[in-house]
């Protein structure tokens, strides 16, 4: 429980971050950490148009979107504090309810019968079907180190026995950086502040969503990335520490990890269309040496 | 006594063709029913006591042939009782054009034929004894052969009903050689049952690929399939709905049958199973992903879930072999538990795609779309089918596959490197099978009913009646109880799962977890209920309006021709995967002095690689070869007489010099 309550309370403020540091960098005004907060809130008090081609599905897939990123939530512990919800093979249901909430938004964005929106539909639906065997792999990795298969107990059991988990850790943290980016349809997968239609991913597919709609969209993507954020901050912070410390190095890493998301936006272009799928492949191959690694610290694998 | 009443009914068939034509389907539809009223006292007998119920039949070469029950051939019974069920009942509303163009004894013949593949559908999972199982697998063939060549009229049906008898005679023939082998190695009895002598005594690799080769054709492992994406297209869609559902499963139980009888070395051939398992599935969906009819595309997808029930049985296999029974249980509990899913997810995808066909006349997605408006409900069956099919919560497709991945988690710590590493490649593999199917559905689904209609084609369609949406309220109810409630399923799968390995404690640990998953689908259908609501009650206090689609503020264009195609949809993972899917296009570029272009055309078309080399091509060979021996046909008695005279010189040669 108190896990949900600091994922939540952080997701408030993740985007904001971002927004703030990539307008330091660019030399703008700075909008006010709670600005994205402030949008949602005036996008909830907002009437809605709806597209005339437009079906039920178009009107369900917001919510199912929402949900899936809500529930996803109740899975994800942080440090000594467990989840809400944590049975063995947690992780699959996690992976598989996003999956649910992105198949409604691509079929959500098809029904709009725009040639845009088709084609954000498509590049998302490819992408996250690339970046699914690097997240499973990842996982598999730390299952086989710890001899558990829920999120809870994987990452309670992750820095106990030896100190080469940190070799994990620092791999699989980086591929859960980039995972996030991908899932979140960040740089450099695709860029959420470009003007053009065409070269859209996530952005263009919400084109025709307004209103109370939209607004949940937009706090769906704050939750992913808060929810992945606490991912990553398992991987560092260790269930023996006061739990004081816990929280602190919670939101400390939050507000590392989404500096560093503005920094790397602020500095970094986008990829090339077509380059992305390799590079999204990519992160699969480093989740395979991580597979490796952990083969030979398990001592599956003599080294001699 | 049920054994006479069965009797009674397969001999009541016969009586169709003495009825008027609009008693058919009810007697028919009668026959079906007793039959499985009949049947489902012996599978509920079987499963509740986990017993084996073994019953005198009838006599046979001198014999009396008995029927054996246990829980594997219950719980393919089942599968098959309720998928034939809801076929027949979607048959009556399918069927209803061709009532004025077929003659009394053609509807006959189908519902004739229906019946008799319900029945040797039976019959093939309840005799053991190997004449008369082969016999029965041939009736098998033979009857769902007739079924699909329904619509005779069409040059092209008979033309692939034709590819398909070939292909499960080829089918047919390996099975016997497996028996026969197996027969005359060891003398004992030719049966199933005799089996265990020779895999006691023998190493059981090569007999059994045998039989994997025999029953893999039935089942469409590649590159056994080809006859699947034809046969399933041209036949009418209640037989497509239970070829895909039940039939082509007749494979798989045959492979488990033969596996119970396999006590050592099973590594090799779980291995073996998971291979080609998981390249069937990654292929299959890929190739589902570039069709453009829809009935192909579900075919394609029927194969690849044979994949995914193989790569449990696989995993299974490679469990007992090295005496992991998380992985033992799970995997062989996933895999049967996809069995069943998978009859109700591709039958209900059938039948939708069949009322589709029924209003519009087309089975080229590229001509449909905008059809949520125009056939709700069927649209949102089949967006529950889709959903179920891509192994999405809270549906039932998850819970098999998640069963698999549960086994292959849970056993990655204690087993060995090397299987630590086949475990890695069917999580990956699985992983990815589950985005493609995403991909492919997502695609499927808003093509046909999503956006504007492509073509006129889409104008008249309307809502099927009632008698057609049976089925589906049917199926779609227990994909949504297997979903939300899997646990009253584990039972089921527990029962046969135990045949294969005793220690069902994995079992017992997953009822938990799946409790879990219920409840957690729970919270998440209240979640999206209340969000519901809270949309509900803020958009009554605002204004909500329609309008058209944005377009970059530009309304002029023709809402049809800018949506997103079937074909482009697929084209960035065709580029990916340019040697799996041999996507071709052709197309005439622009000239740089054309100013005004002329109306162009654009086409693109795929072909199974697999099928290409190895039956199109050798085929053509020796088509080309047996057209050069032609010439000794000439037409003349004299040199007819000259090849006898010929003949008899050279057995007269060679008994002289003692060769024959």
């Amino acid at each position: 429980m108190v896990s949900l309550v600091l994922i939540l309370i952080s997701s408030l403020f993740f985007v904001g971050i971002i927004v703030k540091v990539k307008a330091k960098i660019a030399a703008r005004r700075m909008p006010p950490i709670l600005q994205p907060v402030y949008d949602a809130i005036r996008l909830f008090k907002k009437g809605a148009v709806y597209s005339r081609t437009t079906s039920v599905v178009f009107k369900i897939a917001p919510l199912i979107y929402f949900a899936s990123a809500l529930v996803a939530t109740l899975f994800v512990p942080i440090g000594s504090f467990g989840a809400f919800l944590s049975f063995e093979g947690d992780f699959v249901f996690f992976a598989y309810l996003m999956g649910l909430g992105k198949f409604m938004m691509i079929v959500s964005a098809m029904d709009t019968g725009s040639g845009f929106e088709g084609m954000g539909a498509n590049r998302e639906s490819l992408y996250s079907m690339l970046v699914e065997p690097a997240f499973f792999i990842l996982m598999g990795s730390v299952a086989l180190f710890t001899n558990n298969i829920s999120f809870h107990d994987l990452f309670l059991n992750f820095n106990v026995d030896t100190n080469l988990s940190y070799i994990i850790g620092i791999a699989s943290i980086y591929v859960l950086v980039f995972i996030t980016m991908v899932e979140n349809s960040r740089m450099p997968v695709d860029d959420p502040k470009t003007h053009l239609e065409l070269t859209m991913v996530h952005e263009v597919m919400v084109l025709d969503n307004s209103g109370f709609d939209l607004a949940l969209i937009h706090v769906a993507s704050w939750l992913k990335f808060s929810i992945f954020g606490a991912l990553i901050s398992n991987f560092i912070i260790q269930s023996s520490w006061a739990v004081h410390w816990q929280i602190a190095a919670f939101f400390g890493i939050q507000v590392a990890f989404s500096f560093a998301v503005g920094v790397l936006e602020a500095f970094r272009a986008r990829n090339k269309m077509e380059k992305n799928p390799q590079w999204i492949l990519m992160l699969s191959a480093i989740s395979v040496v991580i597979f490796l690694t952990v083969l030979i610290i398990t001592q599956k694998i003599i080294l001699n | 006594m049920n054994i006479v009443l069965f009797k009674i009914a397969i001999l009541l068939t016969f009586v169709l063709f003495l009825l008027p034509r609009k008693h058919q389907y009810y007697f028919g539809l009668a026959l079906h029913l007793a039959i499985i009223a009949i049947t489902s006292i012996w599978i509920f007998n079987v499963l509740a006591l986990s017993s084996t119920l073994t019953l005198p039949f009838i006599p046979f070469l001198g014999n009396t042939l008995s029927i054996i029950i246990d829980p594997l051939s219950a719980f393919f019974m089942l599968v098959i009782n309720f998928t034939v069920l809801t076929g027949i009942i979607y048959a009556k509303g399918y069927l209803q054009p061709y009532y004025n163009k077929k003659s009394k004894a053609e509807m006959g013949w189908h519902f004739f034929n229906f019946l008799w593949l319900h029945i040797s559908m039976l019959l093939v999972v309840i005799v053991r004894d190997g004449i008369a199982f082969l016999m029965i697998w041939e009736v098998m063939s033979l009857s769902s052969f007739f079924l699909v060549i329904f619509e005779t009229e069409k040059k092209e049906t008979i033309k692939i009903g034709i590819n398909y008898l070939i292909q499960m005679h080829v089918g047919i023939v390996f099975l016997m050689v497996a028996f026969i082998v197996a027969f005359v190695q060891t003398n004992a009895e030719f049966s199933f049952d005799g089996l265990s002598v020779y895999f006691a005594s023998h190493n059981p690799f090569w007999l059994f690929i045998l039989f994997f080769v025999g029953f893999g054709i039935k089942a469409g492992f590649i590159p056994l399939h080809s006859w699947l994406p034809h046969a399933h297209p041209a036949a009418p869609s209640h037989v497509s709905g239970v070829m895909s559902g039940v039939m082509i499963k007749m494979g798989i139980y045959g492979i488990l049958r033969v596996l119970l009888y396999i006590p050592h070395d099973l590594f090799n051939i779980g291995l073996f199973i998971l291979i080609v398992s998981l390249a069937t599935g990654l292929i299959g969906i890929s190739l589902a992903i570039v069709q453009k009819d829809s009935k192909k595309i579900l075919a394609y997808s029927s194969i690849e879930n044979i994949g995914i029930i193989g790569t449990g049985i696989g995993l299974g296999v490679i469990g007992i072999a090295q005496n992991l029974p998380a992985l033992a249980v799970l995997g062989f509990g996933g895999g049967i538990l996809h069995i069943l899913n998978h009859a109700l997810f591709k039958s209900l995808l059938f039948y939708s795609v069949g009322s589709v066909y029924k209003q519009t006349h087309t089975r080229n997605i590229e001509q449909l779309g905008g059809l949520i408006k125009k056939m709700p409900k069927t649209a949102l069956f089949f967006l529950l089918g889709v959903l179920a099919i891509s192994g999405l919560p809270p549906f039932n497709g998850f819970i098999s596959e998640f069963l698999i991945y549960s086994g292959i988690f849970k056993s990655l710590h204690a087993a060995s490197l090397y299987t630590d590493i086949v475990l890695m490649c069917s999580f990956v593999g699985l992983a990815i099978i589950g985005g493609l199917a995403v991909f492919c559905f997502t695609k499927m689904f808003s093509v046909m009913f999503l956006g504007t209609a492509r073509s006129s084609k889409v104008e008249h369609a309307a809502e099927v009646g009632t008698p057609m949406l049976i089925p589906d309220f049917l199926i779609g109810f227990l994909i949504i109880i297997i979903g939300f409630i899997p646990v009253i399923f584990m039972r089921l799968s527990a029962s046969v799962v135990v045949l294969f390995s005793a220690d069902l404690s994995a079992f017992q640990q997953i009822i938990p977890t799946l409790n879990h998953i219920s409840l957690s689908s729970g919270i998440f259908i209240i979640i999206v209920g209340l969000v519901w609501l809270l949309r509900a009650w803020q958009q009554k206090q605002h204004i909500v309006k329609q309008n058209a689609t944005w377009g970059c503020g530009y309304s002029g264009a023709n809402p049809a021709l800018h949506q997103y195609t079937a074909a482009s949809y697929a084209d960035n993972f065709v580029q990916l995967s340019s040697k799996i899917v041999n996507v071709k296009k052709s197309f005439k570029d622009f000239d740089e002095a054309e100013i005004f272009p002329q109306n162009r055309e654009f086409i693109t078309r795929s072909s199974d690689v697999f099928e290409d080399n190895l039956i199109t091509r050798p085929g053509n060979k020796l088509l080309a070869w047996l057209e050069k021996i032609a010439i000794f046909q000439t037409g003349k008695i004299q040199h007819y007489l000259l090849y006898a005279l010929v003949f008899l010189a050279l057995i007269f040669l060679l008994t002289f010099f003692n060769l024959i």
